[in-house]
């Protein structure tokens, strides 16, 4: 297994291929549905004008993001009435649904990796090769297990998102994924879904 | 009336951290069948390390707590409306203790209520009289990812040459597990429901949900065709985690009902690997949980 720490060079990410398992350590920060949306509104399209705290948020995340990871989880998280955050569960989320935001999120703030899980399409897999960063699948619904890796919760963005949608920054140590989408073009997601269906087309012509 | 609401917050807190023994054991065997050190073999290790992590510290197994969904059946003199009083007092509780993810969004608004209540329908009751002297409240969690790759279809389906029999059926249930690949978690369970509307039909396909693991459907031509889909999906080799592999579908249930002679719906759910669902039975004073 592959131990990498965050931030990651463009060459640490060349060099990485669908299948390598790795083991992730360092900084990184949760964003799924509602912060891809926000991102891309505010900061690379410009179509909604930056409101409240948004373009503070938007230099903090700059520097967190730059050579760093995105990761598609919404943590159950105690220590809210206190602000003393440690997340209890935190397993992937399905990433598909970020497809119309990820490959610009990527290129904007130079973001060298996704965690989720089900991975991604056409449009993040050109953005993979072109940021370069690579998809890191996560073991979905593991989420007590993968919570063990997160050392410390350095702080949260965006908390009127709602706890799940969030941004969290966190520490990793050791959080254990499988590279399924790489700088090189591979996905081993339409791999699958490629031999998958010629499975099925055999399948359905067979009688009843 | 007794007050359940702290037995209830037990359902709950069973439910989220505690997987069913049979969903264990199907999860169990079917690491055997999976390659040594394959990505396959090592997510379902993972799985089961998670679902004894979760057991032993009652933290949640997936933090996708789900919608949550209660069927509750009640002998005559217990009132609906104080039970589902109770049900919305454990679950904004449950959420203060963090068995529950704050999982209730004002869809028009995007506001995350924050205490799992939404309006009357979050959570989910369904309330049934019962003959019997017991009262039984089931709680089954279903998580976001893999209802998303739940699958209506309406036959005749041409793109699959699906036609209006158990035939176009099994076509259709194949059809939907390959478009779900690993995005609903898999290895997944299938509930699946034939006839109906649109909304009784989806609400069947995951009732179905609450039978344990392995019990076939009495008719046996849908018990046949429950082993053959499952049988057949494992054959897509999509795998733990759509990863590739052996292990796809753990089980399928199906059901039937009544239909329009216009209409002929079948609905697929499909339920992640963390297929949670508890009960709980009030027998006299005494409060059990399955």
């Amino acid at each position: 297994m592959k131990q990498i720490t965050t931030p990651i060079t463009d060459e640490i990410i060349r060099d990485l291929k669908v299948g390598d398992a790795v083991s992730l350590s360092g900084m990184m920060v949760t964003g799924r549905d509602a912060a891809h949306k926000w991102m891309i509104e505010t900061f690379i399209k410009k179509t909604r004008p930056p409101q409240g705290d948004d373009l503070q948020v938007y230099e903090e995340l700059k520097k967190l993001l730059a050579g760093s990871v995105i990761y598609h989880c919404g943590p159950v998280v105690t220590g809210l009435d206190t602000k003393e955050y440690k997340i209890i569960a935190a397993g992937p989320t399905t990433s598909i649904r970020e497809e119309p935001y990820q490959a610009d999120v990527m290129k904007h703030f130079n973001v060298k990796g996704v965690i989720g899980k089900g991975g991604m399409g056409a449009k993040t897999l050109k953005g993979c090769e072109e940021t370069p960063g690579v998809y890191f699948h996560a073991i979905g619904g593991a989420a007590s297990f993968l919570a063990q890796t997160v050392k410390k919760v350095h702080g949260v963005f965006k908390l009127d998102f709602g706890v799940p949608e969030a941004m969290w920054v966190i520490e990793v140590k050791d959080f254990p994924v499988v590279v399924t989408m790489d700088s090189h073009g591979g996905s081993q997601h339409s791999v699958i879904d490629d031999s998958s269906k010629k499975v099925l087309d055999d399948l359905l012509a067979q009688p009843y | 009336m007794r007050d359940l609401t702290n037995e209830i917050l037990e359902l709950i807190r069973r439910t989220s951290s505690s997987l069913p023994p049979d969903v264990e054991k199907r999860l169990r065997e079917s690491i055997e069948k999976e390659e040594p050190g394959s990505a396959a073999r090592g997510a379902l290790e993972t799985i089961l390390k998670n679902i004894d992590l979760s057991r032993a510290n009652s933290t949640p197994i997936c933090q996708d707590t789900g919608t949550p969904i209660f069927y509750v059946h009640y002998p005559l003199g217990w009132s609906t409306i104080k039970l589902k009083a109770q049900i919305r007092a454990a679950m904004a509780e449950a959420t203060k203790r963090s068995y529950m993810r704050p999982n209730a969004v004002d869809a028009i608004y995007d506001k995350n209520t924050g205490n799992n209540l939404g309006g009357d329908d979050f959570p989910y009751v369904h309330f049934e009289e019962t003959e019997s002297d017991d009262l039984t409240i089931e709680l089954m969690l279903k998580g976001g990812g893999c209802e998303n790759v739940g699958r209506q279809y309406s036959l005749p389906d041409n793109s699959v040459g699906a036609g209006r029999d158990l035939a176009g059926v099994r076509k259709v249930v194949l059809d939907a597990v390959q478009k779900a690949q690993g995005q609903g978690c898999a290895p997944g369970i299938l509930g699946v429901a034939i006839g109906g509307d649109r909304g009784s039909s989806y609400i069947k396909s995951k009732e179905v949900l609450f039978s344990e693991m392995g019990t076939r459907n009495e008719d046996p031509k849908l018990a046949e065709l429950e082993e053959r889909l499952t049988s057949e999906a494992n054959q897509m080799g999509i795998g733990p985690m759509g990863f590739g592999g052996k292990t796809t579908v753990l089980d399928t249930k199906i059901t039937g009902l009544s239909r329009l002679p216009a209409s002929y719906f079948v609905s697929v759910s499909y339920m992640c690997w963390a297929y949670r669902r508890r009960k709980m039975t009030v027998k006299g004073g005494e409060v059990t949980y399955d």
